[in-house]
């Protein structure tokens, strides 16, 4: 067992944690935000999508000691219900989301890829998204969404 | 009104799902709870001669460790089977037992042989590593084609077969293939699957010592069928005893519609331990134990007379069940599978036979379509065959053989009537969405690019709403088909409505409260939808077979008919006016000649502050509950046409475009309905282009990952043109049909269709599903090598 501190949502979060505890289990199990998910043992599917210092993680490739220190945002930490963030209304509106599974995932890396390029192409969402596996949507829906997200940010 | 049937309404479920505020039962915890993990087989076919537990048991952390003994002497039952077939002979379905965990032998990799339960997962598994398994290996039997040839699966189990059933007249079918001007032939294969939910399925079971009952949260498509099976069927305890709760869930596709052994191992080591218990799957054991899919070998011969119209079809099948018969498995390759194969053709005389195998692999069952894209599959590949053999075009070779609009209700030659269908109207429009008509213009045009472009069509029909119970129980079905409904209107007039139906990425939640907006003129966001726990909604058959909406859905609007007809009374002596005379319309109730009205609202609260009201000849209170049992199937049908350039220097095929066109009767909501048939197109180019879930010849999954098993991913997939044409349906008070599965069915014909159409000027003239690019670029080489002989 080791000490972490980390800040998650912008909270401070000191913890004992085993040493090959995932940056996921966490996030979920520790910290006790089950909106990353864990959908894959092979770090393919991309629910576990969360931001590390701004740059979008696959939270279950990371363990929870490597954070030390950093900034983590969550898809608890973008928006509330109150106030959505833009990717997120933009999903809503678009009917970017069925199960809501890989959403999480999904809405972070879309974030990420938005922040990158202000006013991705169809095509350019479609190979940016290719580490976010949705198994209800399609996907057809999800790329409307991420193109008016885009939009909405201000691209 | 803009909130009601036939709008786009944004979900009401969103929000909680993009803020993370989902509740998944992998997201429940309880005070105490535990951690089970299974030791699973990893050889596929064995006898167990030892099992150790020693070392395992006294292991950091560990609370329990039990095996198929320990079951057995507590005397739980396995999973049943809810559907037999008669055999040709007619003897029955051969239905061997499915121990809970093993007894004594194996049958699968993956195959559970004891649990482990400890203070955490990682205990838990560490733990399980310490459980010693004695094998003596028998041979597997993974091979479909030689299955019943193969070592014995199954004790008293003859040749591997769990049944062989058979439909239709053969003697007439086979003599329309001797009269016949042509016959086509054609053998195909329909490629397994893995259902690939992206939630893995996990159970969470707790027992209460006081009131000897047990609570089940559970990854479930039908909970109260679940609790159905667990308790009568399995623990033989009363029902009322167990709880089951599908919270949240992320996908199901059919995988979550059975109840399975590791849900069960909860409730029962609950109990023994006294401790709550939770077990989530991991993605490896998804892909080793959740029911797969399809998996057929079908030959088919279609008999043509001299003008080209179909006058016969017979179809042989063998399709392989895996290694225990899954709830359901019976019913995809013969009922949902047979009855279709007069697809949208008028088709005299038809013939099946099915052989349903044991192989030592996971157990099959329904997956997104179930039977139906098999039917489909197999028909428009022929269909296709046949168009190229007798020199007419696909489209118009279809138009030939639709049944005319004015034969319905049409009976078709497998069993089946379907009530009501235009096919022309939507084919011409999928033709028109695609531009059917310049194709050769662009096939010349990439042709100058190096590439071979192809055009493929594909004319499904499915039968949805499951199920007339009365049809269902005649044909070997155990259970009922029916759906149920609740709507409690509250004092202020809101509403809530309690469904037995359950939603994981349907929407019911807005779809529902659309159908009661429309109905009682209250806005949507009145309306609450409950769903998912035994304790709270009517007992409900939940959702697979695109049933939720044409059966679920004419619950709830028979549910409401009540709660308007109640309603009118009330208003009638609100107003001084006699009940028939009352209308009610957008909130409003009138009085027909007459300045009366009053509001939805107001006799709400009447009917619950009775000060004014007709007690002796009204109860008061306003909550009404239906169960409605489906007169007949529902007949989704429509067209899909497939555009599709190849390179031939690589065998890549990539998807140009697609246009959808399909008849789902009467739509609530556009917008969820496009989103339905997108997420089943993707999986059905899944099928046709990426998955396949691959055993070696040991019966060794060697597709047990994401790294393995190809999923569709975004830059796969294209976006999609869909559309609708719509003929209601005759029987039901919504004229609603379902389209939860059609994009499934109908996408993998057409992609294929559209490949070999592709490639027919190199000589391509079959192509195996998946399409991978390795197994296009050797199908060409292959043509045209033989073409150079
Ligand atoms: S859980 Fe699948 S990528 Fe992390
Ligand atoms: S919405 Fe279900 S997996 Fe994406």
């Amino acid at each position: 067992m080791a000490e972490v501190s980390l800040k998650v949502n912008g909270k401070v979060e000191n913890h004992e944690v085993g040493e090959n505890t995932l940056l996921v289990d966490f996030i979920r199990e520790t910290v006790g935000l089950t909106g990353t998910h864990v959908g894959c043992d092979t770090s393919q599917c991309g629910a576990c999508v969360v931001h590390v210092d701004g740059v979008s993680v696959k939270a279950c490739t990371m363990l929870a000691m490597q954070a030390e220190g950093s900034e983590v945002t969550t898809i608890e930490g973008i928006g509330s219900s109150e106030k959505l963030h833009p990717m997120q209304e933009a999903f809503h509106e678009n009917h970017g989301l069925q199960c809501g599974f890989c959403t999480p995932g999904m809405v972070m890396s879309a974030i990420e890829l938005v922040s990158k390029n202000k006013s991705p192409s169809e095509a350019e969402i479609r190979d940016g998204l290719e580490g976010n596996i949705c198994r209800c949507t399609g996907y057809h829906n999800i790329v409307k969404s991420v193109q008016a997200g885009a939009e909405k940010m201000g691209g | 009104m803009s909130e009601g049937i036939g709008a786009s309404v944004k979900r009401k479920e969103d929000k909680k799902f993009l803020t993370g505020k989902g509740k998944y039962t992998d997201d429940i915890n309880r005070p105490g709870q535990v951690y089970a993990h299974f030791v699973r087989s990893d050889v596929a076919h064995a006898n167990i001669k030892s099992i150790n537990t020693k070392a395992a048991s006294q292991a950091a952390g560990v609370v329990a460790v039990y095996i198929g003994e320990d079951v057995a002497a507590d005397g739980i039952g396995g999973p049943i089977c809810g559907w037999v077939v008669p055999n040709r002979d007619g003897s029955a379905t051969h239905e061997p037992p499915h121990p809970l965990l093993a007894q004594g032998k194996v049958r699968f990799v993956g195959d559970a042989i004891a649990v482990v339960i400890a203070e955490s997962v990682e205990q838990a598994k560490s733990a399980s590593e310490l459980v010693e398994v004695d094998y003596e290996e028998l041979p597997a039997v993974a091979n479909l084609e030689t299955a019943s040839s193969g070592a014995e699966i199954h004790e008293g189990m003859k040749e591997n077969r769990y049944f062989d059933w058979e439909l239709g007249d053969e003697a007439a079918t086979d003599k329309a293939l001797q009269s016949a001007a042509k016959v086509v032939k054609l053998s195909v294969r329909n490629n397994r699957l893995i259902p690939n939910a992206m939630e893995p399925r996990s159970a969470l079971a707790e027992y209460d010592d006081l009131g000897g009952s047990y609570t089940l949260h559970t990854t479930s498509q039908n909970p109260h069928l679940a609790r159905l099976i667990l308790a009568a069927f399995m623990f033989q305890i009363p029902e009322s005893k167990l709880r089951v709760i599908a919270p949240d869930v992320g996908g199901g596709f059919g995988s979550k519609i059975y109840v399975y052994i590791e849900e069960a191992v909860c409730i029962w080591s609950s109990k023994k331990i006294n401790r709550p218990v939770k077990w989530t799957a991991d993605r490896t054991q998804s892909f080793l134990t959740d029911a797969h899919g399809r998996d057929h070998i079908n030959n088919v011969q279609l008999a043509l007379d001299e003008s080209n119209k179909i006058i016969g079809l017979r179809v042989d099948t063998v399709c392989n069940l895996g290694s225990y018969l899954s709830a359901f498995a019976v019913a995809v390759p013969t009922y949902l599978h047979g009855t279709l194969l007069s697809g949208l053709y008028d088709i005299p005389t038809i013939y099946t036979n099915v052989k349903g195998m044991a192989t030592t692999t996971a157990p099959v069952d329904a997956y997104r379509g179930a039977g139906r894209p098999e039917a489909t599959y197999l028909l428009e590949r022929t269909m296709d065959a046949a168009a190229r053999e007798v020199g007419m075009d696909q489209a118009e070779f279809r138009r030939l053989n639709f049944i005319p609009k004015d034969a319905f209700p049409y009976q078709t030659a497998v069993a089946l009537q379907y009530d009501t269908g235009d096919y022309e109207p939507n084919l011409d429009k999928a033709m028109e969405m695609i531009d059917y008509k310049s194709f050769e213009a662009r096939r010349s045009e990439a042709s100058k690019r190096g590439k071979y472009r192809g055009i493929g069509v594909s004319s499904y029909i499915e039968a949805c709403g499951l199920a007339p119970s009365a049809v269902a129980g005649a044909l070997g079905g155990r259970v009922g088909g029916w759906e149920s409904a609740s709507v409690r209107v509250d004092p202020t007039g809101t509403v809530t409505v309690f469904s037995g139906a359950h939603s994981h990425g349907q929407g019911h939640a807005t779809t529902f409260s659309q159908i009661v907006s429309e109905r009682l003129g209250i806005p949507n966001a009145n309306v609450e939808f409950v769903h998912g726990d035994s304790d709270k909604t009517p007992f409900g058959m939940g959702t697979y077979g695109s049933r939720s909406l044409a059966v679920g859905g004419v619950a709830l609007s028979k549910a409401l008919d009540k709660v308007v007809e109640k309603s009118k009374k009330i208003a009638a002596h609100l107003m001084e006016a006699s009940a028939e005379d009352v209308e009610f319309k957008d909130g409003k109730f009138t009085v027909a000649g007459t300045d009366k009205e009053t509001a939805f609202g107001d006799v709400a609260l009447a009917a619950y502050v009775p000060h004014n009201y007709p007690l002796e000849t009204l109860e008061p209170g306003l909550e009404e509950t239906a169960f409605y049992d489906p007169m007949n199937f529902t007949y989704p049908a429509g067209t899909h046409i497939a555009e599709v350039e190849v390179d031939p220097a690589t065998g890549v095929v990539e998807i140009v475009d697609w246009a959808a066109c399909d008849d789902f009767g009467n739509l609530i909501n556009p917008m969820i309905v496009e989103g339905q048939v997108h997420g089943g197109i993707a999986q059905g180019i899944g099928q046709a282009l990426l998955e396949n879930a691959h055993y070696d010849e040991n019966g060794q999954l060697l597709t047990a990952s994401y790294m393995d098993y190809c999923m569709p991913r975004a830059d796969d997939l294209p976006s999609f043109k869909v559309e609708c044409t719509n003929t209601p349906c005759t029987h039901n008070d919504l004229g609603v049909k379902g389209c939860g599965e059609a994009g499934a069915i109908a996408s993998p014909p057409a992609l294929i269709n559209a490949i070999i159409n592709a490639l027919s000027p190199l000589g391509v003239s079959d192509m195996s599903m998946p399409a991978t690019p390795e197994t296009v670029w050797r199908a060409i080489q292959n043509a045209q090598a033989r073409a150079a002989e």
